[in-house]
């Protein structure tokens, strides 16, 4: 009798310490980005931006008393292992929300996945099938490589320049973007004149180029990202090219203006605010959003990148929208508030989500930017 | 189309002698102890790196060439000494898979010490192309080729010349045949990995201005720098020179007058007619295996 009375003392302890536990449960946010392999350079600083604004919230106490759990996993950039480490996410740590996706291939590898389990996903990449067709949980906030061909070719238009001559990488970011370029060109009345290609850990690229210089074009757009942009900087400045080349946001950092040396000299691309936030007026709405994470992150880490300022967004769309629901357990609500993300001003532009656009940033978001004198300048 | 196609050449010629400089780091190892040696690769991104480290720490580049280049060596010496070293009696296939693993250390280090990010080095006799006709290139191009000559005609010396290259040879031809002579075949296994080592580390600065390097550089220099040496006969120096030459010039010309798109296919495919029709390279030793 005395045992069984006991047993009920412990049994009525035990779950009000489990409902104690309950009512502060944290919200789990998982993660799943590049930090190694050939895109580390854009999950390195997004890892970074996630921890720090996780620890952040978690120092100030949360979400309405609710601790973040932040869980992350290393793709490598190899998208089967994209895939087993999502379902982990949602069978084995029972995530609330997902940030996450580095890379394009990434992201639409894990989209059967959260559609499946019904979890909401903010990706980081660019890629512009990853929200069209629109997907009922998947939202996006990096820039699309659409928006910096179209910018590109507004830029051109201002210059009168219709002949184009496009050289590519062979990576996925590459090839969509040159997809786009090919697409949007009519629209724009640009003809292509010339289309090369090169692989990405090539070390010249002056034969594509020399072809190129044979072709009867106006300007050059090149698209890609690490150190193959450069290559091609250098091997025009050697060829004595002087057509205007455009780069495209993929080599939107500091490095590439290091690396491409005298080269890079007038170089235009479209890039995000970022990389030139003291350069914008003081009225622009995105100066101290872009100012104040720069500081932080700076002050951590050393210097700041486009790719840190998509974590930066999607991590606050993704709070904001829990803090509207109330609570992060009613996924569906979640999802509703995150579309219903409006006037947010994050790194990459303004924000405004509807049911048909799951991204929500317009044209304005890049600003057209010139090297000069090693620095980036804005020039419109 | 003249123009065209003499810079295609100019461009073949310049690629490809990266490609054969970091390919000659191969025949040391391979002549000494018939093992590829994987982490040679490594050895190149290492020399870079540490020349870039070096400078921007304040050194003149001269002088951060060559404590690189010494710096590598003894990174050559360690690898030998205490991973190659303690499987000494292991197949050769053991041996290669020791390597693998050593280049994949060695990479992480790199990345630990360096970050992920691509480094330059700058040029060593500026930027200013060189104009032959309507074809260009750049003086650090000239600088690969002449450095290139250079050593292939001091590997090539030292094997047929000198005695402790005579006995490095003798080792990769009967390892005990040669201890019996009284060749200490443990200082030549040393010496084999310190000197190739230092080929690469100098083969990493030479080409870091051209190429700029990054703790991954290693993988595919070292990919096309083997393919050099396989094509041109593995052991050879001058096979490997060949070799390099060959690959790059083809790639140019794939790409200039076929399309860029299917460069890689078409000189992956004629080392693939190479290994099929001459299995030991293009200037390989004939081997006849003893039944």
């Amino acid at each position: 009798m005395r045992t069984v009375f006991w047993k009920g003392i412990i049994a009525a302890a035990l779950l009000v310490v489990g409902s104690l536990a309950n009512s502060a449960e944290p919200i789990k946010i998982g993660s799943f980005l590049t930090v190694t392999g050939p895109a580390s350079f854009l999950g390195d600083p997004e890892l970074k931006t996630l921890q720090m604004y996780v620890e952040d919230m978690n120092a100030k106490g949360g979400i309405k008393g609710h601790k973040l759990e932040f869980i992350h996993y290393d793709t490598g950039g190899k998208a089967q292992d994209a895939v087993s480490f999502v379902k982990r996410l949602i069978q084995n740590d029972k995530v609330d929300i997902i940030v996450g996706g580095t890379t394009s291939g990434d992201t639409l590898a894990v989209i059967p996945e959260v559609e499946k389990a019904g979890i909401p996903l903010i990706s980081l990449a660019g890629g512009i099938e990853i929200i069209e067709p629109v997907k009922k949980w998947v939202f996006k906030v990096a820039h699309t490589d659409r928006m910096a061909a179209a910018k590109i070719f507004e830029d051109l238009r201002k210059r009168n320049l219709t002949k184009v001559a496009l050289i590519t990488g062979d990576g996925g970011f590459d090839k969509s973007g040159r997809e786009q370029v090919l697409k949007l060109a009519p629209q724009y009345g640009i003809t292509i004149v010339a289309d090369e290609s090169y692989g990405n850990k090539d070390t010249d690229m002056t034969t594509q180029l020399t072809k190129i210089r044979g072709a009867d074009a106006q300007a050059i757009i090149n698209f890609g990202f690490g150190q193959a942009p450069a290559i091609v900087t250098k091997n025009i400045k050697q060829l004595g090219i002087t057509l205007p080349l455009y780069q495209s946001h993929g080599v939107a950092s500091k490095i590439f203006i290091e690396l491409a040396g005298d080269a890079g000299e007038g170089v235009r691309l479209p890039a995000a605010a970022l990389v030139v936030a003291e350069q914008l007026p003081d009225t622009d709405p995105q100066k101290p959003v872009l100012l104040a994470y720069k500081k932080q992150y700076e002050a951590k880490y050393g210097p700041v990148s486009t790719f840190g300022g998509h974590a930066y967004d999607g991590f606050h769309i993704a709070v904001a929208a829990i803090q509207r629901a109330g609570s992060a357990t009613d996924k569906a609500k979640v999802r509703d508030e995150i579309e219903k993300t409006t006037g947010f001003i994050g790194t990459a532009g303004v924000f405004n989500m509807s049911p048909e656009d799951h991204m929500g940033l317009n044209l304005d978001a890049f600003k057209m930017v010139e090297i000069r004198n090693g620095a980036w300048k804005i020039i419109e | 189309m003249f123009d065209q196609l003499f810079q295609f050449l100019v461009t073949g010629i310049t690629v490809g002698s990266i490609y054969a400089l970091v390919g000659l780091g191969f025949a040391l190892i391979y002549n000494a102890s018939d093992v590829v040696n994987f982490a040679q690769g490594e050895f190149v991104m290492l020399g870079a790196m540490t020349a870039i480290a070096l400078l921007a720490a304040g050194l003149p580049l001269p002088l951060a060439a060559i404590a690189a280049t010494l710096i590598t060596i003894l990174v050559g010496l360690l690898l030998e000494r205490f991973a190659i070293e303690p499987a000494l009696g292991a197949s050769v296939v053991t041996t290669i898979i020791i390597t693998i693993g050593a280049a994949i250390f060695l990479r992480g280090v790199a990345m630990l010490l360096w970050g992920k990010d691509f480094h330059s080095l700058p040029a060593f006799s500026g930027d200013v192309p060189i104009r032959i006709g309507e074809a260009t290139l750049l003086p650090q191009s000239l600088w690969v080729l002449g450095v290139t000559v250079a050593l292939v005609a001091l590997v090539r010396f030292f094997f047929s010349r000198t005695l402790v290259g005579k006995a490095l040879l003798a080792c990769s031809f009967n390892r005990t045949a040669a201890q019996l002579v009284g060749i200490n075949v443990r200082m030549m296994l040393r010496l084999a990995y310190g000197l190739s080592a230092g080929l690469g580390a100098l083969a990493g600065i030479l080409v870091a201005p051209i190429t700029f390097s990054s703790y991954e550089a290693g993988v595919m220099l070292g990919l096309k720098g083997f393919s050099a040496a396989i094509v041109g006969g593995i052991g050879n120096p001058m096979g490997a020179v060949a070799g390099g030459l060959l690959l790059g010039v083809l790639e140019s010309l794939g790409a200039g007058l076929i399309s860029s798109g299917y460069k890689d296919a078409i000189a992956f495919l004629f080392v693939l007619m190479v290994l099929f029709f001459e299995p030991t390279g293009l200037f390989g030793h004939k081997i006849a295996e003893r039944v």
